[in-house]
């Protein structure tokens, strides 16, 4: 790797975040709020593609990580009486827990037994939910008051309801998780997730201890969604037992295929992609789940590598 | 009612669950054991056998019985060609890639559901019962209709391993679930056995789901609790295996069926869901399964 | 008087009811080429799976460079210095030979920040086994005696002190052997070699001793001249062959 293509990388992703924060004085007001949301559900895009596109590991229950970090700075929020930054903490806290639990357990399997063992864990959390409605709302869910969405940094204070404000900070979000993510893939420990996908049981025999270096990725990939779930619940207000629904497993599982798994921005590029399709069809009809539907099929057929991952081979090979 | 008696009651419940899931379980297994993939959309396959089941009785709209039996016949014909077309314009493209296959068959999910929902809406609707014959015990009566489900369960189980251990057909089904490259060598044409296999195992859904529609109705979300049901019970019986499946079946219907008359159902399906995750975790075979060398 | 390498004692795995090795006494003098041969299914490939920590034994112990490594994970043996190459060619395909032979170096290398070693280590493996121009390939795309050669290559790279290698010269052409033999020797001068091996010829060229396994249990050892004069090792052979 020479530094000539270290400094493209760096360059690339340095545009695509310049872009971005552009876009946030250009969008008009419409796109502005879905492109807050989208920067967001990016970032929890990013955290399944850690696991997924790099390590090679199939879950269906990232749904349970991304509602961990909105459950845990929620309810901080809630009942704890927590400020903003306490509550990102919280949420990030609940992740790592969870998400090491979780590890420890479902990593003695693989394949499909890893599969369905995470998406039973996730099943298991939505039940919790559910099973404490009296403080989670169960279903209803919660809607977080504007007062307690105040971030005080000395003495100045930012309101995260202001459509500015909420588009830059998940933008912040954003770009850290995009940045960190780059670093890590680059990495030796990067290197081996990719060997581990491509090959277990050759990595173990390279004297990798590949138990600990799995572990590591699956207690990255929740940290960062959790992430994404306590930005969500903070920049949006509203903490609902949907979020840690199998369909919010299977979503940012699509947004990566879309975008291309293993590949740095592939799940920005997927996600912007899958929300716009959907939002354009839902106005033509109302069955946009045959559109995710009909997507996952399509593009597991006949573009399994993905927008990016097609770039990267027919054009541009070094994008990381 | 007395504790006796009320405890006949949930078991007779836990039964009729355990036969309706048995048969979905065993369609999953089979798919499973034989084509060592794992089919997200069979749940589905089981949504369409209900829904199905409803247009077959409306459509004919004569007597409940002559409806019910041509929507047992109709049904999971139907379900099997759907599942066939499936097979041939997706799965074998694929090459039957495990992890390809289960996105592809997130896919199929979603596409069978809201096709569900746009043709046939939103609500829930019943289909009535072939007949009301009610059996009289001395503490209640017991619906004569839940009974013969017992029975047609157990009849078409019993049809199945038959077909599985006695025929060519489950033969040549085993031996392509025993060695594929093997099988192919020895001119078995795996293709045609996949095809049917993936064929068999959704028609097992559908008519599991017909014999409930009548106690139940048919709702275009109903697929996603005998899904993971069916998930449960192949675990714990062993993948493909095809007396574990339905002991599996039973274990859960009954204990489903008498826990949920004394717990919280959400509790319940909470307990149940971690307890079923920890046996894929540390018994990977299933509870029943022998291990592996 | 030196130490052995390797030493096993009573060394066995069952797999049900079959003895697939069965109490294996074996030791391994540093700076050694060992042969091991056999008829199929004999237990070689179990043997040095037990030793490399592929699989676990069902009893008995192994002991390396005097320390107990019975219980020890595989990947934790290969950091005490035990490399092994896989019978079936088993590459990062999708990977350049380079990134496969780093992945080698980067784990052998406790200093963090050391790029400019990775590269140094990686190209002097692929040199070693004459790959250095084809660093750049993907290793799925390099001919079968390159995979193989290459495979050797990662091997080299942990800088082990015991090189086990599980049929190298399967599926080579003569040509390609004859520049393997020669770099096992070149090998063999910082590191012990186990190799299990069925083409006679290289055996009886590389191995200074040889030991013979059968139905699970060694039947035989010593040199090549007086392996070659064992009746009972020649029965093996043919009792297999007509069997």
């Amino acid at each position: 790797m020479t530094e000539a293509s270290t400094a493209r990388i760096y360059g690339l992703h340095m545009a695509v975040v310049v872009v971005l924060f552009a876009l946030n004085f250009l969008l008009p007001d419409y796109h502005h709020g879905l492109f807050a949301r989208i920067l967001v559900l990016a970032t929890f895009a990013m955290g399944y593609n850690l696991l997924f596109g790099y390590a090679g590991l199939l879950s269906l229950g990232h749904a349970m990580f991304f509602a961990a970090g909105l459950y845990g700075s929620g309810l901080a929020i809630t009942y704890l009486g927590f400020g903003v930054s306490a509550a990102f903490v919280a949420g990030l806290g609940c992740g790592a827990l969870l998400s090491l639990v979780v590890g420890l357990l479902a990593l003695r399997t693989s394949g499909v037994a890893f599969m369905i063992v995470t998406m039973m864990f996730a099943q298991a959390f939505v039940l919790t939910i559910v099973y404490f409605n009296q403080w989670t709302g169960g279903d209803q869910g919660l809607v977080l008051q504007q007062a307690s969405r105040i971030l005080t940094v000395g003495n100045a204070s930012l309101d995260l309801t202001a459509p500015a404000v909420r588009y830059l900070a998940a933008l912040l979000l954003f770009a850290i998780v995009l940045f960190v993510t780059l670093a890590i893939v680059r990495s030796r420990f990067g290197r081996v997730l990719v060997a581990i996908r491509e090959n277990e049981e050759r990595t173990r025999m390279l004297g990798y201890d590949t138990f600990a270096n799995k572990l590591a990725a699956v207690v990255l990939s929740g940290v960062f969604c959790a992430a994404a779930g306590a930005a969500y619940a903070l920049l949006f207000g509203y903490v609902g037992s949907n979020f840690a629904s199998v369909q919010y497993s299977i979503l940012p599982l699509l947004w990566v295929l879309a975008g291309g798994a293993a590949t740095t921005l592939g799940p920005l590029v997927g996600t912007v992609f899958i929300y716009y399709v959907t939002d354009i069809a839902s106005s033509y009809t109302s069955a946009w789940l045959l559109i995710v539907g009909a997507a996952l099929v399509l593009l597991v057929l006949f573009a399994p590598k993905g927008i990016l991952g097609f770039v990267r081979r027919r054009w541009i090979g070094w994008l990381p | 009612m007395a504790f006796g008696p009320h405890l006949l009651l949930a078991t007779l419940e836990g039964l009729v669950t355990a036969a309706v899931l048995a048969l979905t379980a065993l369609g999953l297994s089979l798919v499973f054991g034989v084509m060592r993939i794992v089919n997200v959309a069979h749940g589905e396959f089981f949504m369409l056998g209900a829904v199905l089941a409803w247009a077959v009785a409306t459509a004919l709209g004569t007597h409940p019985a002559i409806g019910f039996v041509a929507a047992l016949i109709v049904a999971p014909l139907v379900v099997g060609a759907v599942a066939l077309l499936s097979e041939r314009l997706v799965l074998r493209r694929l090459n039957y890639d495990p992890e390809a296959t289960i996105v592809a068959t997130i896919g199929l999910l979603y596409i069978i559901q809201q096709l569900a929902l746009s043709l046939y809406g939103p609500e829930a609707r019943p289909v009535t019962p072939p007949f009301s014959y009610r059996v009289l015990l001395p503490w209640f009566g017991y619906s004569g209709y839940k009974l013969s489900i017992i029975a047609a369960s157990a009849l078409l189980l019993v049809a199945t391993w038959l077909v599985l251990t006695r025929t060519r057909i489950g033969l040549v089904m085993r031996a392509t679930q025993y060695d594929r490259e093997m099988a192919q060598a020895f001119a078995i044409p795996v293709e045609r056995v996949y095809a049917g296999v993936f064929a068999l195992g959704a028609m097992l859904a559908a008519f599991a789901a017909v014999l409930i529609v009548p106690i139940s109705q048919a709702h275009y979300l109903m697929g996603q609790d005998p899904l993971l049901l069916s998930f449960i019970v192949v675990i714990i019986g062993g993948l493909g295996s095809l007396r574990g499946t339905v002991v599996a079946a039973l274990l859960i219907g009954l204990s489903d069926g008498i826990v949920s008359m004394f717990f919280s159902p959400t509790l319940a399906k909470l307990i149940a869901t971690l307890v079923v995750a920890m046996v894929l975790v540390f018994r990977p075979q299933g509870l029943f399964g022998t291990a592996a060398r | 008087m030196t130490q052995p390498l390797l030493t096993t004692r009573g060394l066995s795995r069952h797999f049900g009811g079959l003895r697939a090795v069965d109490s294996a006494d074996f030791s391994l003098m540093p700076g050694e080429i060992r042969a091991i041969i056999g008829p199929n299914g004999a237990g070689k490939t179990t043997f040095v799976s037990l030793v490399c920590g592929r699989i676990l034994p069902s009893s008995g112990t192994i002991d390396f460079a005097g320390t107990d490594i019975t219980n020890l994970p595989a990947y934790k043996r290969v950091r005490l210095g035990i490399a092994y190459t896989f019978q079936v060619t088993s590459v990062f395909a999708n990977l350049s030979a380079y990134d496969n032979v780093a992945l080698s170096v980067q784990r052998t290398l406790t200093d963090g920040r050391s790029r400019g070693a990775v590269r140094e280590g990686a190209m002097k493996a692929l040199e070693q086994v004459g790959l250095a121009e084809r660093a750049g390939t993907p290793a799925g795309q390099l001919a079968y005696g390159h995979q193989r050669l290459l495979e050797v290559a990662m091997g080299l790279a942990l800088q082990p002190r015991l090189l086990i290698l599980d049929e190298p010269t399967q599926g080579l052409s003569d040509g390609e052997i004859e520049g393997f033999v020669a770099l096992i020797r070149e090998i063999a001068l910082d590191a012990t070699v186990l190799i299990i091996e069925h083409n006679m010829p290289v055996v009886m060229q590389l191995a200074h001793r040889i030991t013979v396994f059968d139905a699970g249990r060694i039947i035989a050892e010593g040199d090549p001249a007086e392996i070659r004069a064992n009746t009972q090792v020649q029965e093996a052979y043919l009792g297999a062959a007509h069997g």
